[in-house]
C-alpha cells in the first residue's frame, strides 16, 4: 500500500510485462458517499485521455466483482507538499517549481482538462525536475459530462486554494487553475496561504472582494516582480489574470520583460473603497461567460517572429512586419516575441563589439525594437530577444520550444542556387519548429529575377 | 457491436445517405431509426424502402409524430409548413410504405436501452426533451439505463447519479463520451434530415456496446440538391432554405 486517503486506497502493483512503476487505486466505498464514487468516476473518466510526462501514464480502469480500479504509472518523485515544512523558499526554487508547475498545467489545458483542485500534494516532480500533476476526480474535461455537475451543493475543491469563479460553483475556466497556482506562489515565498483556510462560506467569498497581504510585507527578499506576477495570478477577475498557463510561465522566466504595475509596489492592502467596488461587482454580476479551455488557448498565442534588421534586408522586414500586424489584429490576447540572431563563429573568437567599439549585442537589440516600433503594441504583450549562435535555425527552434511558442513567422529571401542545394535557414525551421511557421516572403516582381549572394548576413 | 443511430430523418436522402456513409466507415453494424422518417422533405420512399431494408436485417425502427400524421386526421398543433408536406408526402407514398408506418411501435426497448422518437414518459404526447425538467421526467419513466431519442432536432445527453440530480450535456461531435456505469442517460439525437442548432450537417451518432461510448457525429451533405428537390416537388421554399441555415 503506499497511499491511504479520504477517499481511495492506492496499492503498489506489478504487471509482468511491464517495468514501469504501477499503482492501482481503489475508492473507499464503505460510506456510501455517492462523491466517492463520483469523483473516482471522473478520474476513470479523464485519465485515459491524458498523455505526455506531465501526468501519471494511464493502464487500466473497470470494475472487478463490483470493485472499481485504476490502474496508472507511479509516478516515482516527490511532492511539492514535502517542501511545504521548510517554508519560506528561496526565491530561485520557487520560481522554478512554478515554471514548471505552469508548464505541465499548459500541457494539461492544451488536452482540453482542467484541473481545478491544484495543491501542493497534487504535484510531484519526476526525477528530472519535470512536474507531474495528479488526482484528477474534481477536474473537467471541457468535451465531456461533468460528472460533478450533479455533487453542487458545496463549492468543489480545497478551500485555501480554489479561485473565486470555484466559489460560485463555475467549473468551466482554464485561468481558475492559474489562480490555484499564484495562491501556491504565495504560500511558498510568504509560509502564508493568501486567503487562510476558511471552514465557511463566507470564510470563502471573502477572496472575491478582499486582497491578500502583499508577499513583498511578509518576505524582504520577495521582488517586485514575483510579487506582480502573483498578483496577477490573483486577480478576482480571470480577464485580468494570465491568458495562459504559458504566459504565465513565460513570466516566471523572463522577469525582465515583466512590466510592474502598482500591484508590484503594493505595500498594504487596497482601500476600503476598492473593496466596496468589488463588492459591488461581484453582487451585479451574473456567472463568468464560458470559456473553452483549448479554444481559450487559440486565443492567446505566444507567436515569435525572427527578424533579419541586417543591411540590404529591410524589404523583406517591412513586409514581414505588415503580415505581423494582419495577424496581431485579428488575434484576441496575443504575446509577440521578437527574436533576432547574432550569427557567432563556430571557430574562432567572437567579437562582441564591432570596429567602432559599439557592443553588438546592445545593437542587435535596438535595431530589434526599431523595427517593431510601428507596430504599437503595449510593452506588456512583446519582448525582445538576441540570441548568439553558429546556427540560427536551430538556435530559433530551441528557443521556440523552451518557450512554447505558438507560432513562428520568419521571412525568407529569393531563392539562389546555393540556398537550395543547402537549404535556408526558414526552411530548416520550417522542417524542425515544434509548431506552425509561416514564411513571409516579398512578393514578386516580373522584372527582376533574384540571384543573390550567398552571404551569411541574414535569414534565407 | 457498434449501433448507428438515426433521428428525423424527414426523407432527406441526401443527408441520410451521408450518414450512413460515415457509419459505415464507423465499423457500425447494426441501425436504429427514432422516428419521424417522414415529413418535409421530398424522398420520403427512398427513405422509407433503405429502413424497410435495415428493418429486415434486424434494425430497431419507431414511430414518429410526422410518420403517424400520414395515416391520422389532421394535427392541429403541426403548422401549416409541416401539415402541407404531410398531405404532399400521403399522397405520393404506396400502400405498402403506408401499412409500414402504421405497423411501427412507439417504443422498443433492447439490452437495458430504450429507443423511443420523443420521450418515455408519455412517447405518443410527442413532447420535447427542452430541458433538464423534461429530462428528469423521462429518466423516471422508464428502468432503463439508456433511453435515446430526437424529435428536438437539437443534440443534447442529460445524466442522471445516485443523487437522483439531472445534468445536462451538449455532446462534442467526433468525442466519445464515456457512459459511465453507476448513472443513468438519455441522449437526444441531433436531426439527421433538419437540423435545427444552426450547424447545417446533419447529426447522428453512434453508440458502442463494448467500449459503452457514444459519439455523436455531424456530417455534411449536399444541401443544395435537397433544397432544390423540396422546391421541385412544389413543397414550401421555406423548408428548403431553412437547411442551408440549419435552422
Amino acid at each position: 500500500m503506499i497511499h491511504t486517503g479520504g477517499m481511495a486506497v492506492i496499492w503498489r502493483v506489478t504487471r509482468e510485462d511491464m517495468a514501469l512503476p504501477l499503482a492501482m487505486k481503489i475508492p473507499q466505498l464503505d460510506s456510501q458517499e455517492s462523491s466517492t464514487i463520483t469523483c473516482f468516476e471522473v478520474e476513470q473518466m479523464i485519465l485515459p485521455t491524458l498523455s505526455g510526462p506531465h501526468v501519471p501514464r494511464f493502464i487500466a480502469s473497470g470494475e472487478i466483482s463490483s470493485q472499481p480500479f485504476l490502474v496508472m504509472e507511479q509516478v516515482l518523485g516527490q511532492s511539492l507538499d514535502a517542501r511545504l515544512a521548510s517554508l519560506p523558499l528561496p526565491v530561485d526554487e520557487v520560481v522554478q517549481i512554478a515554471a514548471r508547475v505552469a508548464t505541465a498545467l499548459h500541457d494539461l489545458h492544451r488536452q482540453h482538462v482542467l484541473h481545478l483542485d491544484l495543491t501542493p500534494d497534487n504535484i510531484l516532480f519526476r526525477k528530472n525536475g519535470e512536474a507531474v500533476l495528479i488526482d484528477f476526480g474534481l477536474s473537467r474535461h471541457e468535451q465531456l459530462p461533468d460528472l460533478m455537475a450533479e455533487e453542487f451543493l458545496l463549492p468543489l475543491g480545497t478551500a485555501p486554494y480554489i479561485s473565486p469563479e470555484q466559489v460560485l460553483n463555475v467549473r468551466s475556466d482554464p485561468r481558475s487553475d492559474i489562480f490555484s497556482l499564484g495562491v501556491i506562489l504565495y504560500q511558498l515565498i510568504t509560509g502564508e496561504l493568501p486567503f487562510g483556510d476558511p471552514k465557511s462560506m463566507a470564510g470563502l467569498k471573502r477572496r472575491l472582494y478582499l486582497d491578500p497581504d502583499p508577499p513583498s510585507v511578509l518576505n524582504r527578499d520577495c521582488p517586485r516582480w514575483l510579487q506582480e506576477v502573483i498578483f496577477t495570478c490573483l486577480e478576482v477577475d480571470p480577464e485580468k489574470r494570465y491568458g495562459s498557463a504559458a504566459q504565465l510561465a513565460f513570466a516566471l522566466e523572463n522577469p525582465s520583460q515583466i512590466v510592474l504595475t502598482s500591484r508590484a509596489e503594493r505595500s498594504k492592502r487596497v482601500s476600503f473603497w476598492t473593496v466596496l467596488g468589488r463588492l459591488f461587482r461581484y453582487f451585479r454580476s451574473g456567472p463568468a461567460a464560458t470559456r473553452s479551455a483549448a479554444r481559450h488557448l487559440g486565443a492567446v498565442p505566444i507567436i515569435m517572429v525572427a527578424v533579419d534588421t541586417s543591411a540590404g534586408m529591410e524589404v523583406l522586414a517591412d513586409t514581414l512586419r505588415q503580415a505581423v500586424k494582419r495577424i496581431f489584429y485579428s488575434e484576441g490576447n496575443a504575446r509577440l516575441t521578437c527574436v533576432t540572431v547574432r550569427k557567432t563563429p563556430l571557430v574562432g573568437l567572437d567579437y562582441t563589439v564591432d570596429d567602432s567599439g559599439t557592443n553588438l549585442h546592445v545593437q542587435y537589440l535596438m535595431e530589434l525594437k526599431h523595427w517593431a516600433r510601428p507596430l504599437e503594441l503595449p510593452p506588456d504583450r512583446i519582448s525582445f530577444h538576441v540570441l548568439e549562435s553558429p546556427d540560427p535555425a536551430s538556435a530559433l527552434v530551441n528557443y521556440a520550444r523552451t518557450n512554447r511558442v505558438d507560432h513562428i513567422m520568419i521571412g525568407a529571401r529569393g531563392s539562389s542556387t546555393l540556398r537550395r542545394y543547402l537549404g535556408s535557414v526558414s526552411s530548416h525551421v520550417v522542417a524542425l519548429a515544434p509548431c506552425s511557421v509561416t514564411v513571409v516572403r516579398v512578393p514578386e516582381t516580373d522584372s527582376v529575377q533574384r540571384s543573390d549572394s550567398t552571404g551569411y548576413g541574414g535569414y534565407g | 457491436m457498434r449501433i448507428g443511430i438515426f433521428a428525423d430523418i424527414h426523407a432527406n436522402r441526401e443527408a441520410l445517405e451521408a450518414c450512413m456513409h460515415h457509419a459505415q466507415s464507423q465499423g457500425t453494424e447494426r441501425h436504429a431509426f427514432l422516428g419521424d422518417l417522414v415529413g418535409y422533405g421530398a424522398d420520403p420512399a427512398w427513405v422509407l424502402n433503405i429502413v424497410m431494408h435495415h428493418q429486415e436485417n434486424g434494425a430497431i425502427v419507431v414511430l414518429g409524430n410526422h410518420d403517424e400524421a400520414i395515416f391520422t386526421a389532421r394535427d392541429r398543433t403541426m403548422h401549416d409548413d409541416a401539415q402541407y408536406a404531410i398531405e404532399w408526402t400521403r399522397s405520393i407514398l404506396s400502400d405498402k410504405h403506408k401499412n409500414y408506418l402504421l405497423g411501427l411501435p412507439k417504443r422498443f426497448e433492447q439490452s437495458d436501452a430504450l429507443y423511443v422518437h420523443a420521450n418515455a414518459w408519455n412517447p405518443g404526447g410527442w413532447q420535447y426533451i427542452a430541458a433538464v425538467f423534461e429530462a428528469k421526467k423521462s429518466l423516471n419513466a422508464t428502468l432503463c439505463r439508456f433511453t435515446f431519442c430526437g424529435h428536438l432536432h437539437e443534440p443534447d445527453l442529460y445524466h442522471q447519479g445516485m443523487t437522483g440530480r439531472v445534468v445536462q450535456f451538449r455532446p462534442v461531435a467526433g468525442v466519445e463520451i464515456p457512459l459511465g456505469v453507476h448513472r443513468r442517460w438519455l441522449a437526444v439525437l441531433g436531426s439527421v434530415g433538419q437540423p435545427r442548432d444552426g450547424n447545417p450537417a446533419a447529426c447522428y451518432a453512434i453508440y458502442d456496446t463494448i467500449k459503452n461510448v457514444l459519439t455523436y457525429h455531424r456530417v455534411p451533405f449536399d444541401v443544395e440538391t435537397t433544397a432544390k428537390k423540396i422546391r421541385e416537388a412544389g413543397l414550401p421554399e421555406w423548408l428548403g432554405a431553412r437547411l442551408e441555415r440549419g435552422l
